[in-house]
């Protein structure tokens, strides 16, 4: 049997496809535009995952992951730009060289400072069944996109709709002079040089390599058999010893942990956040991406969020024709909607429980005729 | 003395409109156990096509309260057939389906309105027009618009005949039977494939009302409108007591009531600290702290929750 080796052969082939993607573009000519698209589309399916634990594992919808991921672009922005110190006069004088936090410090401070939103968020909420619990997340998400939006009274917190602009860019090393600086391209010979984008890539990609590990551990673990058992039947799951309340707060957790390191990098990435980019259209689209994948199955949720981040990319170089067919009446960007609602709707329609779900075994019995 | 009874009218005012909304999330969800989350773009499309009429029949000399007399069926007729379409096309093939499936096809739908009133009607803002005279009516302090007490007046008409419907017709036994056990009222001889027609027929119609009221009131109409009363009616309904007739209308004043209080009074009790760019934040801070201590919602009975 070399079943073993194949496999390994295919997954450092896979492995090297990917790393080598962003270069193979380059040399083709396709301009960075492409790998920032891969990128934000990388810093998706790290949300999906993040939102997979909590959706697909623990079968708890929450309309308000977004939440997450502005708690942890708005921790990377504060830290990170001069706002804090035009604001506070004291925090200036307490750190001359500025605040240029590196990352080894903004992964656990993002994760932690998430992690505590969600275990705030979860605790008085649990009990609910539900639906409740999906119109209760959603109103958390609006909340803290309301006081980011207002927070610029009476003490200049987050600069209201403005935002925060002038973010350093993630940097690996000592303060001051990094080993790598994610902001910077690396001059490799004279015609060859790595642009920025392409380091983000490879940080994403890495981050993306190690949340599937840590979620596919979960899945296998004492803590994730827990969490599917709440799924399927939280009372016959209490009635085996599960501490439901406990497991759930820990999905919430763990779950809220995700977004807020995707939040972190995205802001690094940007250079610049405002509340504009945590609507509530962006927590449905993330909900989107793990129930059109398949819940519950890492490759389903990966493919979810490479589809729905990557086809309003992908769309607008269809819709360019489809347009000129339209004589012009239609717009680009409204087809793109029309495209992507379209394409939401059927395939629930086709595949109910998603383009590529897990396996069924040990299914639950039917529901009673639902109500 | 006189801010407070003027807080208190905006509030019914508000309140009566997400209640109308909120009677039509709530009765899908007890039949079906669905968040349409589609039924704010319903209100949206009544909204639209109560504009349109209006605008085209402008020139026809008729008074300002005929014309919205006349637009009224139109949008209501549009909204039920569009809201019986979308049941039959989204929801219906997904009735067995896991749970949050017929979930995503209704975000998908709600994209779907927004984005094909974008095309139908363009995406700028429009002013829809004043019909009614603009003169308050002083009430010794506080005032109160004609458009408002219409709303007010209307508001309570469509609850009493809904209580009718739901409580005394043939048809309104049957709904209730459906949501209580959709097996057993179909061995009954209920028809639940039709019930649930009725159900989002009847639902449409209330939006396409309020889609109208909440035009006249706020004077412009656009393709995004149905977003915010959408999301704050579902909260009315849910902290009524998703599922519960009675709890949707009292979810929805309440809602109304604490919103224009709280717009009205924070800046003055926080010294300004606080404006009232923060009233969004009341209605779902209201639903969280009532959630937590009644986790059912103000009226709802205590289910266990389904798998």
């Amino acid at each position: 049997m070399n079943s073993m080796p194949t496999k390994i052969a295919v997954f450092l082939a896979c492995a090297v496809a990917l790393v080598a993607l962003p270069l193979v573009m380059q040399t083709a000519g396709l301009g960075q535009g492409w790998v920032r698209i891969l990128a934000l589309a990388l810093l998706y399916v790290l949300l999906a995952l993040g939102l997979n634990i909590v959706v697909g594992y623990a079968g708890l919808l929450d309309l308000g992951f977004v939440a997450f991921y502005a708690v942890g672009a708005y921790m990377y922005a504060l830290l990170a730009s001069p706002h804090l110190f035009e604001t506070f006069p004291w925090i200036a004088e307490a750190f001359p060289q500025g605040l240029h936090t590196p990352i080894w410090m903004v992964i656990p401070l993002a994760a932690g400072l998430a992690a505590i939103a969600g275990v705030l968020l979860g605790t008085p909420v649990l009990k609910l069944r539900g639906d409740y619990l999906a119109i209760v997340t959603l109103g958390f998400g609006e909340i803290i996109r309301v006081f980011m939006n207002n927070l610029e009274h009476p003490v200049n917190i987050t600069n209201g709709p403005r935002g925060l602009d002038r973010i350093d860019s993630m940097t690996i090393g000592p303060q001051g002079d990094p080993w790598v600086d994610f902001g910077k391209r690396i001059v490799v010979s004279e015609n060859f040089t790595i642009p920025s984008v392409t380091l983000y890539y490879w940080l994403f990609l890495a981050l993306v390599v190690v949340s599937v590990v840590i979620c596919h551990r979960l899945e296998l673990s004492r803590i994730g058999r827990a969490w599917m058992a709440i799924r399927e039947d939280e009372i016959a799951a209490k009635a085996m010893g599960i501490n439901t309340r406990n497991m759930k707060l820990l999905a919430f957790g763990m779950g809220a942990t995700f977004g807020g390191v995707s939040g972190a990098m995205f802001a690094a990435f940007q250079g610049f956040v405002s509340p504009e980019s945590f609507s509530l259209m962006e927590s449905v689209m993330i909900v989107a991406m793990v129930v059109l994948g398949g819940m519950g199955h890492l490759p389903g949720v990966i493919l979810g969020a490479l589809l729905l981040a990557a086809l309003p990319e992908v769309l607008r170089y269809v819709a360019g024709p489809l347009q000129q067919m339209t004589g012009g009446r239609l717009d680009a960007s409204i087809l793109r909607q029309l495209l992507i609602a379209l394409a939401m709707i059927s395939i629930m329609l086709l595949r109910p429980r998603g383009l590529w779900p897990s396996p069924e075994h040990g299914k639950a019995a039917p529901a009673p005729a639902a109500k | 003395m006189e801010t407070f009874l003027q807080q208190i009218i905006n509030g019914l005012v508000l309140g009566s409109m997400y209640a109308l909304v909120a009677l039509g999330y709530t009765m899908v969800y007890g039949i079906i156990g669905l968040i349409n989350f589609a039924h704010g773009d319903v209100l949206m499309v009544g909204a639209l096509v109560s504009w349109t009429v209006v605008t085209v029949m402008a020139g026809s000399g008729l008074p300002g309260w005929a014309l919205m007399l006349l637009s009224l069926p139109c949008a209501i007729l549009v909204c039920c057939a569009l809201n019986f379409a979308i049941e039959k096309v989204a929801y219906k093939p997904l009735r067995s389906a896991p749970r949050l499936a017929p979930l995503i096809t209704a975000i998908g739908m709600s994209l779907l309105l927004q984005t094909l009133a974008m095309i139908v009607w363009k995406p700028n803002p429009k002013p829809y027009p004043q019909l009614l005279p603009i003169e308050p009516i002083d009430l010794g302090g506080p005032v109160i618009s004609i458009t408002q007490c219409i709303i007010l007046g209307s508001t309570a008409c469509i609850l009493a005949a809904l209580m009718w419907l739901v409580n005394r017709t043939k048809l309104g036994r049957a709904m209730r039977a459906t949501a209580e056990n959709p097996r057993v009222a179909a061995l009954m001889g209920v028809k639940p494939d039709m019930v649930i027609s009725a159900t989002f027929i009847i639902g449409a119609a209330l939006a396409a009302v309020a889609g109208v009221m909440w035009a006249a009131n706020y004077g412009t109409v656009q393709h995004s409108m149905g977003f915010l009363p959408g999301l704050k009616a579902f909260t009315a309904a849910v902290l009524g007591g998703i599922g519960n007739l009675g709890g949707a209308v009292v979810g929805g004043l309440l809602l109304g009531l604490v919103e224009a209080l709280g717009a009205g009074y924070l800046g003055a009790l926080t010294g300004g600290v606080l404006g009232s760019h923060y009233a969004d934040i009341f209605a779902f801070a209201a639903l969280i702290l009532v959630l937590t201590l009644r986790p059912q919602g103000l009226l709802g009975e205590r289910v266990a929750d389904r798998a």
